[in-house]
């Protein structure tokens, strides 16, 4: 049996690269790095230029100690995904990407916001505090994080149960996090959801879906719904390897492609369904290429940029031609859900070699160093602030109340047309419809 | 693979002319769609008025001419006062009602099988995709389970989707959506989305159609909470629950039942709608309250002439509102009567009916003075031989003979 990632360089043949990614032939940086101060710019890059190592850099900054203004810098980048896509019935798009200092900052602190806010969640599920079911999204930041940055509020998402990053990416407040975790009234679903239901509409996020694959068909019903508006805006439906086994799945596809939908059906490859692995669970593990007459991309996951490179190409594309499907090949850390320990079926090596090779967030780290863009000092504060952040946004959600009794009984129906989902004797018979 | 009507005068519930008629390119039939019963059909048509026609080679020929439904309160009586009204069958009710609404709110559109071109298999949507066009009226392939999820994913940003199910019985392949994500959202989203859909489809015990086809869903629907269910019996309060249906914010299903399409009756012509959770009182008696819905609405006025000839006064509900019950007018006429009577058709076990009898013990048990009967299906897969079947559903004689045990 192959290990996992001799098997995901083996799909990506013919892949040259060695195991890291970080190496100097793949980045080709158009610009040097901005500086107020162009003697400082120089001897700066002097630096950077005789060692990669980011440690030469941090004396330098120290002594000199000058704040550089890279957070709002949105001069264009140019860089290359890590691997090209590979393409089914399309053209795959470019593996050059135009990203700049601002963006690739902002991606940082985004995953760093919710790979901090997973952990946290994992240790208030152990503390008991959150209770049932809590899938965690940590290794899959990238996908939520560069999906957001192609999309406008005005597109959809929907996604399945391991949903609290994305909507974290739409929008959503870590209190309403975990306050819905902790089933607190302050909660995005007023503590009635749980984890599996996350919901915000305002930003066109809906959900948050507890039934494996039940949320595909609901995505293509969202881009019905857009295309009868006449919204000119697309869907992402959202679902993992094993929902892509499910028939509703196909039947949506069917449906969409016969409409001419603005569905993208995106496949979060984290290449294990609960327990089992993908090539136990599918016949063809090629999710790009299962949608046969649908076309397909298959992107690393694991790369932000990859991920709004192929997400920016699919909006388009699905504008114009209708559905096509996205495979991200990504990798969650933690199992299945908190139940699972996730090393019965995996070994623990195979989880470290990914979060050694192919982390998101360290990957981002490692762009921002080598092109000067902030210091390691600066990256740490950043991690620093978010994880304040989270444990303010706990402790605020511990103080929430829990939701009242008459909660139990309201939103079962929409209100107003004299339902009610209890009682006998109703005095009000008659109601006025609109 | 539908039911194709003959026409309205000599109308059949069911026509067989379907394999003759079908394409012939097409030698497969998929065993589940094979309505094609046999070549002449048996069958009885009612009228509103209670007048049943029976077919001379069919079987117990017992012609009772009735004027068994009483005035109502909120019925075509009451409103033919200002205005004529226009005769119609129920099928062309619904439409009415359908098209209207469609009119009226460009966010209507319906989907289902054969909904479109064809026209609907009991031309409920017909002429629709002609006026709407292919966007509104929307032809679904087989695959039930995602057109009902991709109608409520639809009626999660707003729009508000009328989902046909060919035979009810074929919704059980979206049951998944129809539970968890039509009825749940509204809940789990703390109240962020409402699903203003309408699933709607026949069911019930047809013309030999067997086991298959002849599904009453409400019973395994009933449980699903933030659904309501509806069912219709006449062309009145047909085209007025649709329109209820389709405005209303919650999720309807609208029980439809596949012998009552050619039931001929005058319907106001003004805009009108019923009540969703209201019951509706056929006919007001002393004795005895019968709650009943759908088709054997019929088969209990049937039965309520010949008891008003034996001497006892029924008092006849159609409670129309399977979720929730109309407690309120189920109540006072417990507390009038004091004996009551449920006749469906669903199952015994777990039936509507089962639900119903719990629920007026729990609230009126002070007002019974004995207890409740409930008249069901049996609890078997509908047989196909005629004669089977029959036994299978309440017949009148039945229902009589409950009524004089309850009322010793």
């Amino acid at each position: 049996m192959p290990t996992l990632l001799s098997a995901w360089f083996n799909s990506h043949q013919p892949n040259l690269h060695p195991p890291s990614f970080y190496s100097l032939s793949l980045f080709r940086s158009s610009h040097p790095p901005p500086s107020p101060n162009p003697t400082l710019a120089m001897a700066l890059s002097r630096f950077a230029s005789s060692s990669r190592s980011g440690s030469l850099l941090k004396p330098l900054s120290s002594a000199i100690s000058l704040r550089r203004p890279i957070s709002t810098d949105t001069t264009p980048i140019t860089l290359e995904t890590s691997v090209p896509f590979t393409a089914h019935q399309c053209e795959a798009p470019s593996r050059t990407v135009q990203t700049s200092a601002n963006e690739l900052l902002t991606f940082f602190r985004d995953m760093a916001l919710m790979r901090r806010m997973e952990i946290a969640a994992d240790s208030l599920y152990k503390a008991k505090l959150i209770r049932g079911f809590c899938h965690l999204y940590d290794g899959q930041e990238a996908v939520a994080v560069g999906m957001e940055a192609a999309l406008t509020k005005k597109d959809c998402i929907i996604t399945a149960y391991r949903d609290h990053c994305t909507f974290m990416a739409r929008g959503g407040t870590l209190l309403e996090v975990f306050a819905e975790l902790m089933g607190r009234q302050a909660g995005c679903s007023r503590g009635k959801g749980g984890s599996m239901h996350f919901y915000k509409k305002d930003s066109n996020f809906y959900g948050g879906h507890g039934i494996v694959g039940a949320q595909v068909p609901l995505g293509c019903g969202l881009a019905f719904a857009q295309k009868y508006s006449k919204d000119e805006a697309v869907t992402f439906a959202l679902y993992g390897d094993g929902a892509a086994n499910q028939g509703q799945l196909f039947e949506a596809l069917n449906i969409s492609a016969l409409w001419d939908l603005p569905a993208i059906l995106v496949c979060e490859n984290n290449h294990y369904g609960m327990g089992t692995a993908e090539w136990r669970a599918a016949k063809s593990p090629a999710y790009y290429k299962r949608g046969d007459y649908a076309p397909g991309l298959k992107v690393d996951g694991m790369d932000v940029l990859a991920v709004k490179q192929a997400c920016t190409f699919a909006k388009e594309h699905a504008l114009k031609n209708g559905p096509i499907i996205l495979e991200m090949d990504t990798y969650r850390y933690h199992g299945h859900s908190m139940s699972d320990p996730g090393s019965t079926y995996r070994t623990r090596d195979e989880i470290t070699g990914v979060r050694q090779e192919r982390d998101p967030i360290e990957r981002i780290r490692k762009l921002i160093l080598s092109h000067d863009l902030a210091t390691e000092k600066e990256l740490k504060d950043i991690e620093k602030e978010v994880r304040k952040e989270v444990d303010d946004a706990i402790a605020q959600a511990k103080e929430n109340p829990v939701p009242e009794s008459s909660e139990l009984f309201t939103n079962v129906y929409a209100k107003g047309l004299g339902v009610e989902s209890f009682g006998a004797d109703r005095k009000e018979v008659r109601a006025t419809l609109p | 693979m539908a039911a194709i009507f003959q026409g309205v005068g000599a109308a059949a519930p069911l026509s067989s002319s379907l394999s003759n008629s079908f394409d012939s390119n097409k030698s497969v039939f998929s065993p589940r769609r094979s309505f094609s019963v046999r070549k002449r059909a048996s069958f009885a048509v009612v009228r509103s008025d209670g007048i049943v026609n029976l077919n001379p080679n069919g079987r117990s020929a017992q012609r009772l001419v009735s004027n068994a439904v009483a005035t109502k309160a909120d019925g075509p009586a009451a409103s033919s006062s200002s205005k004529p009204g226009h005769e119609l069958l129920l099928f062309e009710a619904l439409q009415e009602g359908l098209e209207e609404e469609m009119e009226r709110d460009p966010r209507v559109c319906v989907m289902g099988e054969d909904v479109g071109h064809y026209g609907g298999s009991y031309k409920v949507t017909k002429g629709l995709a002609k006026r709407f066009g292919d966007l509104r009226v929307l032809d679904t392939p087989i695959a039930e389970n995602s057109f009902t999820g991709m109608g409520i994913g639809a009626a999660m940003t707003g729009l508000r989707p009328v989902i046909e199910g060919m035979n009810m019985g074929f919704l059980l392949l979206a049951f998944n959506q129809i539970s968890n994500n039509c009825g749940m959202l509204h809940y789990t989203s703390g109240g962020q989305f409402t699903i203003p859909v309408v699933i709607r489809g026949p069911g019930g015990v047809g013309r030999q159609l067997g086991a298959e086809h002849s599904q009453r869903l409400e019973s395994y629907f009933q449980s699903i909470p933030g659904i309501q269910m509806v069912a219709c019996s006449t062309p009145y309060n047909a085209k007025g629950l649709m329109k209820a249906a389709i405005r209303s914010e919650n999720p309807v299903i609208l029980f439809e039942h596949v012998l009552l399409y050619n039931l001929k009756e005058r319907i106001p012509d003004e805009d009108y709608i019923c009540n969703l959770e209201e019951a509706e009182m056929v006919r007001p008696g002393e004795h005895v309250t019968i709650l009943t819905y759908s088709r054997m609405r019929y088969h209990v006025m049937q039965a309520a002439k010949t008891l008003v000839n034996k001497g006892y006064d029924p008092e006849v509900i159609d409670i129309r509102s399977l979720k929730p019950f109309d407690l309120h007018t189920i109540g006072n006429s417990v507390k009038k009567t004091h004996r009551v009577l449920i006749v469906e058709e669903c199952m015994r076990t777990g039936g509507i009916g089962a639900s119903l009898t719990a629920a007026i013990t729990e609230n009126f048990n002070d007002y019974l003075d004995a207890p409740i009967m409930c008249l069901s299906s049996q609890d078997v897969p509908t047989p196909y031989a005629g004669t089977l079947e029959e036994v299978t559903v309440v017949q009148p004689a039945q229902i009589v003979t409950a009524v004089e045990q309850l009322c010793q």
